[in-house]
Formats: C-alpha cells, sequence, structure tokens
C-alpha cells in the first residue's frame, strides 16, 4: 500500500457506504447542502481537537504511510477527508435504517414532520 | 491520558447536544442505535487497518492502554462522540425543510 496505506481506509468507507446512495435511495448526497452544514460545526471541533493532539504529539501519522500532503494545522489531508468521508457514511446508515423501516412508527427519528 | 479525558468530555458533550441543543434525542430512538451497531463493526475494522500497520501511532502517556483490536478504546467514544454529534446535527437541520 506504501503511501496509499490511510488513502485505502478511506477508499473502503466510501465504497463501503456510498452505495446507499443507488440501492437505498437514501439521498444524502443529493442533499449535500444539508448534509455538509450538519458536519461542518462538528466538525470543525473535531479538528480542533485533531489540531491540539498532534501538536501535543498524542497522536502521530506514519509518513511513509501517507500521502505527504498537509493542511492547516499540521493535519494530514487524510485526516480532513475522513472528517469528510466518515460523516457522509453515518449519515447514509441512518437514512438506509429509517429507509428500510419506514412507515413504522417507533422507528422515526425526530425530523419527520 | 489526555486523549481519554477529551474522549470523554467529547461524549458527554454530544450527549447533552443531542437531549439539550438539538433536543432531537436520537439517544432514545432504535433507529439511531441500530445505525450504530451497523457501523461499529466497520470502525474497528477502519480502526485496526490504521493502528494494526501503524499508519496512525499514539504516545503512550495519552492513552489508557485498553486496546480494541489493535486501536485505543479511546477511539470508540471518538466515534460514538463524532457520529452522534453529526446525526443530532443531520435531524435537526431536517425538521426546518
Amino acid at each position: 500500500m506504501g503511501k496509499w496505506g490511510y488513502v485505502g481506509m478511506l477508499a473502503f468507507t466510501v465504497a463501503g457506504s456510498f452505495w446507499l446512495e443507488v440501492v437505498f435511495k437514501v439521498r444524502v448526497l443529493k442533499r449535500i447542502t444539508r448534509a455538509l452544514r450538519a458536519i461542518a460545526p462538528i466538525v470543525l471541533l473535531f479538528l480542533i481537537w485533531d489540531a491540539v493532539a498532534i501538536k501535543h504529539g498524542d497522536w502521530f501519522f506514519d509518513s511513509k504511510q501517507i500521502l505527504g500532503i498537509f493542511g492547516p494545522f499540521h493535519i494530514p489531508l487524510e485526516e480532513y477527508l475522513f472528517f469528510l468521508v466518515v460523516p457522509l457514511a453515518a449519515i447514509m446508515t441512518i437514512e438506509a435504517v429509517r429507509r428500510v423501516k419506514r412507515d413504522k412508527s417507533d422507528w422515526l427519528i425526530g425530523d419527520e414532520e | 491520558m489526555s486523549y481519554t479525558f477529551t474522549a470523554i468530555a467529547f461524549v458527554a458533550a454530544s450527549i447533552f447536544f443531542d437531549l439539550k441543543i438539538t433536543k432531537i434525542g436520537l439517544l432514545r430512538r432504535r433507529a439511531f442505535w441500530t445505525s450504530y451497531a451497523i457501523i461499529l463493526p466497520f470502525q474497528l475494522l477502519t480502526n485496526w487497518w490504521l493502528t494494526s500497520r501503524n499508519i496512525v501511532m499514539y504516545r503512550s502517556g495519552a492513552i489508557i492502554g485498553v486496546r480494541i483490536a489493535a486501536a485505543p478504546l479511546e477511539d470508540l467514544l471518538f466515534g460514538f462522540a463524532l457520529i452522534l454529534g453529526v446525526l443530532s446535527m443531520w435531524v435537526r437541520l431536517g425538521k426546518r425543510s
């Protein structure tokens, strides 16, 4: 895998979730503005945490297994993509669950009205 | 144990956010826990990939030292807080439209 090691994990997450958009018609990518508005404020807090943890050396990355592209605060590109791909996968998952369980009142999640 | 303490704080904040800020209460909904049960094995698998291959490494003083599938226990708290926060916000935004 070499420098694609971390990217491989991201690709696996995309492959494991984005098919829900097609097969279960979860319409998350079609509502990408709402998705990004949900993700951005939460992920901002996690990126601050990430930046502080990296600065303190709480966690660190094998420079041979990442692409070596860094964004602000010395956070690798893969980390920024992680905080986009993983939340999207989570939203697709709950939308797929509700789609399977539609019309069942005890499976509502709160935005039906 | 800075990762440990921050992870616990983020979990507490995400619970507060879901129950008191968005007032969605995903924590009380079957659809959330079913989704989390689907996501968790994938998190364990992808975490195992990142940690067992030493793509991501942790300072031993930052974690409590308990590992599950190669990854620090704290990663599970991190993942839970991220997912709960994002999903609660996602549902909250859906109420307006």
